[in-house]
């Protein structure tokens, strides 16, 4: 297994000799010597992305030591991936790219690096697809202190261990002042799609369950309240986290799962109304099923936002025929990024192509794409 | 008690309704024709929609969604006078965040952003005031408006600026007024309004009295309305229960919020700070007299109007809308002639698609779909029957 | 128009701007106070108390006697509602005789 072993095997050779300077979690910290062997300004400058000794200093010890790999760690222009390990894990190559910018950068619950990371395996897994590997592409901010850097790059590395996945190719680059919003980050990922899993937006069926792994909102509401615009006490916690583990263990039931999403951007109301229109049915929630936070519901009601269309980033919605429902429920409830999944709707044939909220009040109204961002409101 | 989910019970509501079911079906034999009960308040409006209440009601009871929305009614002239405010480079332009996508005539205040000018969100004019303190080379302009329920804040709001002595903080007045709105829609020609809700948190500021008019001089039943979905389905009963009875009053189903006389704090500090202006112009409803506020002479030194050249241009409504007509409940949004054509949320011309709040955008938004279908496919067909 | 939610008083952060602190689900922020205050209600009576919230301001205190009448007039309905019922059905059988 390639990715177990990039985890555990980390003594290829460029990578072992500068691990010990950064890789651990001890050697991130400011002031430690890890950090003295680096360019004696504690910022990234225009030179750490001359291409000359600056840039490979930063790539040695920050990066290749701190995804400690033997893919990256052969330092190559590119990573080399056996086939034959891969053929063995399905007939099918998923692949997936995204891009991450966030503000500010380190926000409760996460950081920009664990959201590269989280994302591009969500990507991967609400395919059906193991994933194995990724890349790491990052644009960088001139003035970005080095320690921030490295924070984000150990927050990658813990993830990537989490998730299983190795992150075997990258780059970076340095912007002047004011051409980047501190660092930008894209992660491109590849998995491998077990045979006989099709899972397909396009494959809900009236009569199929919507089921979503927890509760919503969660990484929406804490950006809002971590950007601080808005004078509100930190109390959200954003969601983010990888849901390969528990994508494996809802496949491992052998229930059918006819259609899968992460809910990010745009939330679940955009997920759904993906369904929606490429299966032709109706995807009909029930309010007082939707599993909300009573902090998020709070922040909700203070700005007149939406709760169905904040982004998530450690929640998926999956359709599945409704026999198989407590099969899967009770999967991924036993999973620690599923405890609190929950049926939240059903599909219907009609109003084809639209979702429809029942609200616990007894009426009922279309949730439809959101048209530009949601801003909050006074009236 | 939290005040929230205990006025959102379905229950309730069910017995509501079949109570409502009742009373409509007496006043209907009475009179004959649709029951129209106008909610003034783009608050209402919201809830309206986000309960699906209007698909609960028994048949021949019409909601007219009134033009209490203080972001749609904004005229494209004074957008465009926000943006020349926003684009000088002493200004840091701060604005609540519904009012960022509202048009103008050339650009709105996001658009403004993206093209470099410093415009920023806030939830509170005295989180305008903060960035004021903390800026004091830079001059903070908040975009004041919003009915009476947000004079109050942003009076006192600026008499606090001037007892800290923030000289760089002023107002761009755009408060209006709701009692002569009100007026102006009972006096326009075709009104056929038969019932209002009055809104809830303009009253819990100016008191039950200035709406007595609405039942007095007009004949009009007017009940005092909240938020939550129990209230808007209590005070239907309440207008249907005086039609019923023959009565016309002013009645105050919000009573755990709205203090019969308003509050009297707050109607001090909108007094002290400003004054009512001759006229206002309304998107959609063009000029109303008396129908907006300005900042009284004193208060010059906080007051954009008077510290920075305002272009102050007339800017027309676009001609094929048709957003007075609707506010008036002349015509249903959908029967409006661009209603999901030209004017959708993403390229609102009118009044009524700029906000979230407004009717159009709202049966747009929350279940207006099958409509705006329906609607383009006639203009395809239309088209389609014109090229032939 | 005027978005405006209930929330709970929790602390008083400044008598004299005057500034308290609001609870609303868990959520707290900063709220101007003056629109609820006067010699009869100085800032520190107000801790626990309900108020609406608009704009960062509290503009109104929110009377729970008169929110529990309203809520009981609809239970009222409800029993009215009822009776009928009962009424209706009794006349039935009646009528049935």
């Amino acid at each position: 297994m390639s990715a177990d072993h990039a985890e555990h095997n980390g003594n290829g050779g460029a990578a072992a000799s500068a691990a010990t300077a950064a890789a651990s979690p001890g050697g991130v910290a400011a002031g430690s010597d890890g950090l003295v062997r680096q360019p004696p300004k504690r910022t990234i400058t225009l030179a750490h992305g001359s291409g000359g000794k600056a840039m490979q200093d930063l790539i040695r010890d920050v990066f290749v030591a701190g995804f400690d790999n033997p893919l990256l760690g052969a330092l190559e222009d590119q990573a080399r991936v056996e086939l034959a390990e891969l053929l063995q894990r399905g007939d099918r190559l998923a692949f997936t790219t995204d891009s991450y910018v966030v503000d500010p950068l380190f926000f409760p619950g996460g950081d920009i690096g664990k959201l590269a990371v989280s994302g591009t395996v969500n990507d991967l897994a609400v395919g059906g697809a193991r994933p194995l590997f990724l890349s790491c592409g990052m644009i960088m901010e001139e003035g970005l202190p080095i320690d921030e850097l490295q924070k984000v790059v150990e927050s990658m590395r813990a993830t990537a261990q989490q998730a299983g996945v190795a992150i075997v190719t990258g780059d970076t680059k340095v912007v002047h002042k004011g051409a980047a919003d501190k660092l930008f980050i894209n992660t491109a990922g590849i998995g491998v799609i077990p045979a006989g899993v099709d899972i397909r937006a396009e494959r809900a069926q009236p009569g199929d369950v919507i089921i979503v792994n927890g509760f919503i909102g969660d990484h929406g509401a804490a950006i809002v309240d971590a950007r601080g615009e808005l004078a509100l006490q930190h109390v959200i916690e954003s969601d983010c986290q990888p849901l390969n583990g528990l994508v494996e263990a809802m496949l491992e039931t052998g229930v059918d799962i006819h259609c899968m999403r992460d809910a990010t951007r745009g939330g679940i109301a955009t997920v759904l109304n993906e369904f929606a229109s490429a299966s032709n049915t109706c995807m009909r929630l029930r309010e007082e099923a939707l599993p909300l936070r009573e902090e998020v519901r709070g922040m909700c009601e203070i700005l007149g936002l939406d709760p169905l269309y904040l982004a998530n980033e450690g929640k998926l919605v999956a359709v599945v025929a409704a026999q198989d429902a407590d099969r899967l429920l009770n999967a991924m409830r036993a999973h620690p990024a599923g405890g609190d999944a929950a049926i939240i709707g059903e599909v219907s044939a009609d109003p084809a192509g639209t979702v429809v909220l029942h609200t616990a009040f007894g009426g009922e109204r279309i949730i439809d794409v959101l048209v530009g961002e949601q801003l909050p409101r006074i009236c | 008690m939290k005040f929230v989910d205990e006025f959102r019970d379905p229950q309730k509501a069910k017995l509501l309704i079949e109570r409502i079911g009742a009373l409509a079906e007496q006043v209907l034999k009475q009179r004959g024709g649709p029951i129209r009960l106008m909610e003034f308040c783009g608050g209402h409006t919201h809830t309206i929609f986000r309960y699906g209440i209007a698909g609960m009601l028994p048949e021949g009871i019409e909601l007219v969604h009134g033009p209490g929305c203080p972001v749609c009614v904004l005229p494209m002239g004074r957008v465009d006078d926000c943006v020349a405010l926003a684009e000088r480079q002493e200004v840091i332009f701060t604005t609540f965040g519904d009012a960022m996508r509202v048009p103008g005539s050339r650009k709105s205040l996001l658009q403004a952003k993206a093209d470099g000018a410093d415009v920023r969100m806030v939830y509170s004019p005295m989180d305008a005031l903060a960035l004021a303190r903390q800026n004091p080379d830079r001059e903070v302009v908040f975009f004041a408006l919003g009915f009476e329920t947000t004079m109050p804040s942003t009076a006192l709001t600026v008499m606090q600026a001037r007892r800290e002595g923030i000289g760089n903080f002023s107002l761009f007045c755009n408060h209006i007024t709701t009692v002569p709105t009100i007026k102006a829609i009972l006096d326009s020609p075709g009104m056929n309004i038969d019932a209002f809700l009055a809104p809830g948190h303009v009253s819990m500021v100016i008191g039950m009295e200035p709406f007595r008019f609405v039942a007095e001089d007009y004949g009009r039943p007017i009940v005092i309305t909240g938020f939550e979905p129990l209230d808007i389905l209590q005070s239907i009963w309440m207008l249907l229960k005086q039609m019923a009875e023959g009565r016309c009053e002013v009645e105050n189903q919000y009573a755990r919020v709205v203090p019969p006389k308003g509050n009297a704090a707050a109607l001090k500090a909108i007094a002290e700070v400003y004054e009512i202006r001759e006229f206002f112009e309304w998107r959609g409803l063009g000029s109303i007299d008396h129908s907006g506020v300005r900042m009284r002479e004193g208060w010059a030194e906080h007051d954009a109007e008077r510290k920075f050249p305002i272009p102050n241009l007339k800017i027309a409504d676009p001609r094929s809308c048709q957003c007075g007509e609707v506010l008036k409940g002349a015509i249903k949004p959908w029967e409006c002639k661009v209603f999901g054509t030209q004017c959708t949320p993403q390229t609102p011309l009118g009044a009524l698609m700029v906000s979230s709040e407004g009717a159009c955008a709202a049966y747009y938004n929350f279940g207006g779909i099958r409509q705006v279908q329906e609607k383009q496919q006639q203009a395809a067909a239309e088209t389609g029957e014109g090229t032939a | 128009m005027c978005l405006g939610i209930p929330g709970q008083i929790v602390e008083i952060r400044d008598p004299a701007t005057p500034m308290a602190l609001v609870d609303v689900a868990g959520v707290r922020r900063e709220v101007n106070i003056a629109c609820i205050i006067d010699d009869e209600h100085p800032p520190e009576s107000c801790i626990g108390e309900w108020v609406l919230v608009h704009v960062g301001f509290a503009m109104s205190r929110i009377d729970p006697e008169e929110a529990r009448k309203t809520l009981a007039l609809l239970e009222e309905l409800g029993e009215v509602q009822e009776e009928l019922a009962i009424m209706r059905e009794t006349q039935e059988l009646a009528g049935q005789r």
